[in-house]
C-alpha cells in the first residue's frame, strides 16, 4: 500500500491551500469554501491514521463522521450569517464588514 | 442506582433544584407569559419550602441516629482537577436545618409579596426568574457540603443582587447602585477566593466534613507553620488557619456589608422593595454570616476563646462588627429615607452578629440571624407597602389638583437625596390609611428594637449581650464589644421608634400623605380601624377599589401578617435556660461544632441591661416623636438636639461614601478613562504617544535654546518616529477578520516552529 | 514504492484533490470555485475509498457534495452581487501565501521521511508504515453499534444531533425574512444605525396602582 506519510502530505497540502484561501480571499462564501477544504484535510488525517494505526478500533471513523456534522452545522449557520449581512449591507466582502474595531 | 429521593440524604438536592429549575424554565420558555412565569416561580419555591420542612422533620424526629452526631447528605463526583476529584454534595447538619426553617419560608413570603408589588411591571417574568435564581443560589449555599459549592452559590447571589438592584436599569441611580454592589462585594470575594484556594492547598480538600468535622485536620491547620505556609503568614508567624480565617472574614465583610465595605447596601435600595427584603433578610447578607458560622471551627482553630484567647480572625470580626453595629446605628438615626433607615439598621444588626462571632458566641449569632431575617423581611415589605401607598397618594394629590413643587431625580447618586415617596418627613398619619401595614410594621420595629420578653429580637440580642457580658468580666476585648453593642442597641430602639412614629402618627404632612395608601383595597381594614377608638379622629373618606387592587393588597398584606407572627414567636425557641429549664436552640445547634459551646450560668445583669436599653431607647423615641407627632414644617427633634452640623454629617453618612467616591472611585475612573481606555483606543495610542511626543518636543524646545542646530534633529525626529509608529501600530485594530486570523496564524506557526525545533 | 494500481489511483486522486483545491482558492468566478470545490471533495472521497473506509466516502459524497456544496451554490445564486467578480485577493495575500507555503513545508518535513534521507537526524516522525493490518470485516456493524452504545459514542452522537438541530433552527431564524411588525420593534443591532434606547417604565408606574 501507499505509505501513511503520503496521505499526510496530501492532507497537509489541502489544509495549507484552505488556510491560504481563508486568509486571502475577499469573498465570504469563498472563505467558507476554504474552511471546508481545511475540514476535509482533517478528515483525511483521521481516516488515514485509523486505517494505518488502529484499524481494529472504530474511533477514527466516528470522529470523521462528527467532523461532517460540525461542518454541516458550520456551513448552515455561516451561510445564513452571510445572507443576512448581504441583506443589510449589500456586500459579501469581508473587508467591508469591519465594525468591530478600535 | 437506586436512590430514594425522599430520604433525608437526597432530599436536599430537590430543595435547591426547584428554584434553579424555575429560573431556567422562565428564562428559556415562559418569559413571554407573565402569569405562567409567576406560577412556576411560586410553585417552585413552595415546593422547596415544603420539602425543606419535610427534610427538617426527617432529620430531627424521624431518624434513629441523632442529628449532629451524624451529618446527612450525599455526594457525587463533580470534576477532576489534577489528581483531586472534586465532589459536589449536600449536607444537613443542625445549622443547615435551622437555616432551612428560615430561608425557603422567607423567600416564599417575599415571592407572594412580589406578586402584588410587581403587578403592572412589564418585566415581571424577568423579575421572577431572577429572584428564583437568587433563592436557588442561597439554598445551594446553605446546603453545600464543600467550600467550592458554597462559593458558587455565593457568587451567583452576587450576580443576582447586581441584576436585581439594577432591575430598573433605565434609572441611572439604579444601575449605578447595582454596579456598586457588585464591585464592592467583589473586593471581598476575590480575597475569599484566595482564602479558599489556600485552604485547598493546605487541607487537600474543600469538603466541610473533612475539614470542619475533623479534629485532626483542624489542629493540623492551626499548628502548621514553616515551609508549608505562605510568605505573609510566615512573616507574621501565622498558622494557615489564621490566614485562611482572615481571608474568609474579609469575604464575609464584603457580603454582609460590614465596615469598611458597607457602602453598597444602602444604595441597594434602588431595587424593587421585594429585592431589598430578599437581600437584607433571606439571602445575600445572611450568606456572609452563615458562611462564617459554618467555618467557625476553622476560624477559632487552635485558640481557646473561652479563656480570653481569641484568634486573629475573631479579633477582626469583633472589632469590625462592633464598629459597624455602632456606626450604622448612629447613621440610621439621621436618615429620612425609610428604606435607608432599614438598610442601616440591617448593617447594624449584622454588626451585632459579627461581633458576637468575634467573641465566640456563634449560637447567639445564628439565632439573631434567623430572627433578624424574619423581622427585617417584615419591615422591608411593610416599608414597601408604605412607599407604594405614598406613590398612590401622590398620584391622587395630582388628581385633586394639589400640586407640589416638581421634584427632579438627581443624576446619579447624590448622598443626601431622598426620593419623595420614601421620605418619612413627608409622611404622617398613615396609620389611618394602611392600618394592617402600620400594625405589622409596629411589631417588626419593636422586634428590631428588642421589646423585652414578647419579641424575637429581644431574646437573640439578649443572648449576644449576655455572652459579651460573660466574657467582659475577664477580658477587655469582650468589654469593648459589650459597650459598643449596648450603645448600638439603645440607638436601634430609638430610631425604630422614630421611624414608626414619623411614618404613621400625627397629621399627614404632605398632600401625598393625605391621599396616601389605598387604591389597594384596604377598605375592610380601614373601616374596621376607623371604628376603633384611635381611628375615630381621622375624617378622611374611604375610597372604593376594584378587585385587582384588592387582590394585590391581599398578596402584599398576607406575608406581612405571617411575618409579624414569626417576628414574635421565632424567638421562643432560644429562651435562656433559666426560664423553662433548657435552651432548645442551644441544645439543637450545639453538635454542629466539635466542641460543645459553653452554657453560661444565667445572670440577670445582662438581661436587665438589654431590657433597660431597649425600653430606654423606645421611651426616648416615643418622648421625642410619638408623644407629639411631628407637625408640618417642624424640624426634626433630633436635628434640633444635635445641631445642624452633626445632623448634616449623619444625613451624608459620615461622608464615607463621599470619601470613597472622591479618593478611590474617581481616581480609578480617571485612571480607567484616561489611561486604560485611551491606551487601547485609536485616539489613545495617539494620545499617549502625542504626550510623549509633546514631551520630547518640549524637551527639544528647551534644548533648542541652548543648541539650536544639534538638538533640532532629535527633537523633531523622535516625535515623528513615534507618531509614525503610532499610526502604523494602530492598524493592528482594523476590524478586519482576516487580518486577525493572519496574526493568529503567524503566532501559532511561530509557537509550532519553536515547539518542533525544541522537540527535535 | 513500485507503481501499482493502488498507488496510481492514489496519485490521481491526490492530484485531483489538490489541483481542484488550488482552483477553489484562486479562480475568479465564484460559481466555478464552487464546482471545483465539489471536484476536490470528490477526490477526497476517492482517498477514503482507498483507505478502505467506504462508509466515510459515502458520507463525503452525500453530505459534502450532495448537501454542503449545493447549499453553497444556492447561497451564491441567492446573493447576486456575490457573482460579480470583485478583486479575488485582499492585500495580505502574499503574506498569507508565504505562511501557507512555510506551514506546508514544515508539515511535510515532519511527516515525510525526506529529512531523514537527506541526513538530518531526529527530525522526521516515523510514518513509513505501508502494510497495515487488515480492516476487520464487521467495521460497518461496529460503527453502527458504537454510536448507539452508551458506553461508547452515544453521548457525542446525541450532542452532535442537538448541534445540528440548533444550527438548523438558527439558520432558519437568521435568514427568514423579517416579520415587519416585529422588525420595527426589535431592530437588529447595527452600530451605524442610531442606537435605540429602550425606555422602560418609571418606578411609579411600575409599582403604583
Amino acid at each position: 500500500m501507499v505509505p501513511l506519510w503520503m496521505y499526510l502530505v496530501v492532507a497537509a497540502g489541502l489544509f495549507c491551500i484552505g488556510m491560504y484561501g481563508v486568509l486571502s480571499r475577499r469573498n465570504a462564501v469563498a472563505i467558507l469554501m476554504s474552511i471546508e477544504l481545511m475540514l476535509n484535510a482533517v478528515n483525511i488525517n483521521l481516516v488515514a491514521f485509523w486505517r494505518y494505526l488502529t484499524p481494529e478500533r472504530i474511533g477514527g471513523q466516528v470522529f470523521a463522521a462528527f467532523v461532517f456534522v460540525v461542518a454541516a452545522a458550520e456551513t448552515a449557520v455561516g451561510l445564513a450569517l452571510i445572507l443576512m449581512i448581504y441583506r443589510r449591507r449589500q456586500t459579501v466582502v469581508v473587508e467591508d464588514v469591519d465594525l468591530l474595531k478600535w | 442506582m437506586d436512590i430514594n429521593w425522599f430520604s433525608a440524604d437526597y432530599l436536599p438536592w430537590l430543595i435547591l433544584f426547584f428554584p434553579l429549575l424555575s429560573f431556567l424554565m422562565i428564562v428559556l420558555f415562559t418569559a413571554r407569559n407573565r402569569i405562567v412565569s409567576q406560577t412556576i416561580a411560586l410553585s417552585a419555591i413552595s415546593l422547596s419550602w415544603v420539602l425543606s420542612l419535610v427534610e427538617f422533620y426527617r432529620v430531627v424526629w424521624e431518624k434513629d441516629v441523632e442529628l449532629g452526631k451524624e451529618v446527612f447528605g450525599s455526594q457525587v463526583d463533580w470534576f477532576e482537577a489534577g489528581t483531586h476529584t472534586f465532589k459536589m454534595g449536600v449536607m444537613v447538619d443542625p445549622l443547615t436545618a435551622y437555616m432551612l426553617l428560615m430561608v425557603p419560608l422567607a423567600c416564599l413570603l417575599i415571592f407572594i409579596y412580589s406578586l402584588g408589588y410587581m403587578r403592572g411591571d412589564p418585566h415581571n417574568s424577568r423579575f421572577f426568574a431572577y429572584i428564583s435564581l437568587f433563592a436557588g443560589a442561597m439554598l445551594t449555599l446553605v446546603l453545600a457540603d464543600n467550600m467550592l459549592m458554597l462559593f458558587i452559590g455565593w457568587e451567583v447571589m452576587g450576580l443576582c443582587s447586581y441584576l436585581l438592584i439594577g432591575f430598573w436599569f433605565h434609572k441611572k441611580s439604579a444601575y449605578q447602585a447595582g454596579v456598586k454592589a457588585f464591585m464592592t462585594t467583589r473586593v471581598g470575594d476575590v480575597l475569599m477566593l484566595v482564602g479558599i484556594g489556600y485552604l485547598f492547598v493546605q487541607a487537600g480538600t474543600l469538603g466541610f466534613r473533612e475539614i470542619l468535622y475533623n479534629e485532626d485536620m483542624l489542629s493540623k491547620l492551626a499548628g502548621q507553620t514553616g515551609i508549608h505556609s505562605v510568605l505573609l503568614g510566615d512573616a507574621l508567624g501565622w498558622s494557615p488557619a489564621t490566614l485562611i480565617g482572615i481571608l474568609l472574614v474579609i469575604g464575609m465583610i464584603g457580603k454582609s456589608s460590614q465596615f469598611p465595605l458597607h457602602g453598597w447596601l444602602p444604595d441597594a435600595m434602588e431595587g424593587p422593595t421585594p429585592v431589598s427584603a430578599m437581600i437584607h433578610a433571606a439571602t445575600m447578607v445572611s450568606a456572609g454570616v452563615y458562611m462564617v458560622v459554618r467555618m467557625f471551627p476553622l476560624l477559632s482553630a487552635g485558640v481557646n476563646f473561652h479563656n480570653g484567647d481569641y484568634s486573629a480572625a475573631m479579633w477582626i470580626m469583633g472589632s469590625v462588627g462592633s464598629v459597624t453595629a455602632l456606626g450604622a446605628a448612629i447613621l440610621a438615626v439621621g436618615q429620612n429615607d425609610i428604606k435607608r433607615i432599614l438598610a442601616y439598621s440591617t448593617i447594624s444588626q449584622l454588626g451585632f452578629m459579627v461581633a458576637a462571632l468575634g467573641i465566640g458566641a456563634w449560637v447567639a449569632a445564628a439565632f439573631h440571624l434567623i430572627n433578624h431575617a424574619f423581622f427585617k423581611a417584615l419591615l422591608f415589605m411593610a416599608s414597601g407597602s408604605v412607599i407604594h401607598s405614598m406613590e398612590h397618594g401622590e398620584h391622587h394629590a395630582h388628581e385633586h389638583g394639589q400640586h407640589e413643587e416638581p421634584h427632579d431625580e438627581p443624576d446619579g447618586l447624590v448622598m443626601d437625596y431622598v426620593a419623595p415617596p420614601n421620605d418619612i418627613t413627608r409622611m404622617g398619619g398613615l396609620i389611618h390609611r394602611i392600618p394592617v401595614t402600620a400594625i405589622t410594621m409596629l411589631i417588626g420595629s419593636l422586634s428590631l428594637a428588642g421589646l423585652p420578653f414578647i419579641t424575637a429580637g429581644f431574646w437573640s440580642k439578649d443572648e449576644i449581650i449576655a455572652d459579651a457580658y460573660h466574657g467582659a468580666a475577664s477580658d477587655p476585648f469582650p468589654l469593648f464589644v459589650l459597650l459598643a453593642l449596648v450603645i448600638a442597641a439603645f440607638l436601634t430602639a430609638f430610631y425604630s421608634m422614630r421611624m414608626w412614629c414619623m411614618t404613621f402618627l400625627g397629621q399627614p404632612r404632605t398632600p401625598a400623605a393625605e391621599y396616601a395608601g389605598i387604591g389597594t383595597g384596604r377598605n375592610r381594614w380601614v373601616k374596621w380601624w376607623n371604628g376603633t377608638r384611635w381611628g375615630k379622629q381621622d375624617p378622611r373618606e374611604v375610597e372604593e377599589t376594584d378587585r385587582v387592587s384588592r387582590l394585590s393588597a391581599f398578596q402584599m398584606e398576607l406575608p406581612l401578617v405571617i411575618l409579624a407572627f414569626l417576628a414574635i414567636f421565632a424567638g421562643f425557641i432560644g429562651l435562656p435556660e433559666a426560664f423553662f429549664g433548657a435552651n432548645p436552640l442551644h441544645d439543637f445547634l450545639a453538635p454542629t461544632l466539635l466542641e460543645e459551646p459553653e452554657v453560661f450560668d444565667f445572670n440577670f445583669m445582662p438581661m436587665l441591661i438589654s431590657m433597660l436599653i431597649a425600653l430606654g431607647g423606645l421611651g426616648v423615641g416615643w418622648w421625642l416623636y410619638g408623644r407629639e407627632p411631628l407637625a408640618i414644617g417642624e424640624s426634626d427633634p433630633s436635628e434640633r438636639a444635635l445641631g445642624p452640623g452633626i445632623w448634616k454629617t449623619l444625613q451624608n453618612r459620615f461622608y464615607i461614601d463621599y470619601a470613597y467616591r472622591k479618593y478611590i472611585i474617581q481616581p480609578a475612573e480617571w485612571f480607567a478613562v484616561n489611561i486604560v481606555i485611551q491606551a487601547i483606543d485609536k485616539e489613545t495610542i495617539d494620545g499617549v504617544l502625542e504626550t510623549i511626543a509633546e514631551l520630547f518636543t518640549t524637551l527639544g524646545e528647551t534644548f533648542k535654546r541652548f543648541n539650536r542646530v544639534v538638538i533640532d534633529g532629535v527633537g523633531d525626529g523622535i516625535p515623528e518616529a513615534i507618531f509614525g509608529f503610532a499610526r502604523w501600530f494602530r492598524q493592528v485594530q482594523s476590524g478586519r477578520i482576516q487580518q486577525y486570523l493572519l496574526i493568529v496564524t503567524l503566532a501559532l506557526l511561530a509557537i509550532g516552529t519553536l515547539f518542533i525545533l525544541q522537540l527535535r | 514504492m513500485e507503481i501499482t494500481f493502488q498507488s496510481l489511483t492514489f496519485l490521481i486522486f491526490s492530484v485531483v484533490t489538490l489541483g481542484a483545491a488550488l482552483m477553489v482558492v484562486t479562480t475568479r468566478n465564484l460559481f466555478h470555485a464552487a464546482l471545483y470545490l465539489m471536484l476536490s471533495l470528490f477526490g477526497v472521497a476517492g482517498l477514503f475509498i482507498l483507505l478502505s473506509a467506504p462508509l466515510i466516502a459515502g458520507f463525503q459524497v452525500v453530505v459534502y457534495i450532495g448537501a454542503i456544496a449545493i447549499l453553497i451554490i444556492f447561497a451564491i445564486m441567492l446573493t447576486p452581487q456575490v457573482m460579480q467578480v470583485v478583486g479575488v485577493r485582499n492585500n495580505q495575500w502574499m503574506l498569507s501565501l508565504g505562511l501557507a507555503v512555510f506551514f506546508f513545508l514544515m508539515l511535510v518535513s515532519v511527516v515525510s521521511p525526506f529529512m531523514d534521507e537527506v541526513g538530518v537526524e531526529d527530525w522526521s516522525t516515523d510514518f513509513k508504515e505501508d502494510n497495515p493490518a487488515a480492516v476487520p470485516d464487521d467495521t460497518l456493524v461496529d460503527f453502527g453499534q458504537s454510536i448507539v452504545d452508551s458506553q461508547r459514542y452515544l453521548l457525542p452522537f446525541e450532542i452532535a444531533s442537538i448541534l445540528l438541530m440548533a444550527a438548523l433552527i438558527g439558520a432558519v431564524l437568521l435568514v427568514s425574512p423579517p416579520n415587519k411588525a416585529k422588525a420595527k420593534r426589535q431592530p437588529i443591532y447595527d452600530a451605524r444605525d442610531e442606537m435605540e434606547v429602550q425606555q422602560g417604565p418609571s418606578e411609579q408606574s411600575a409599582a403604583g396602582d
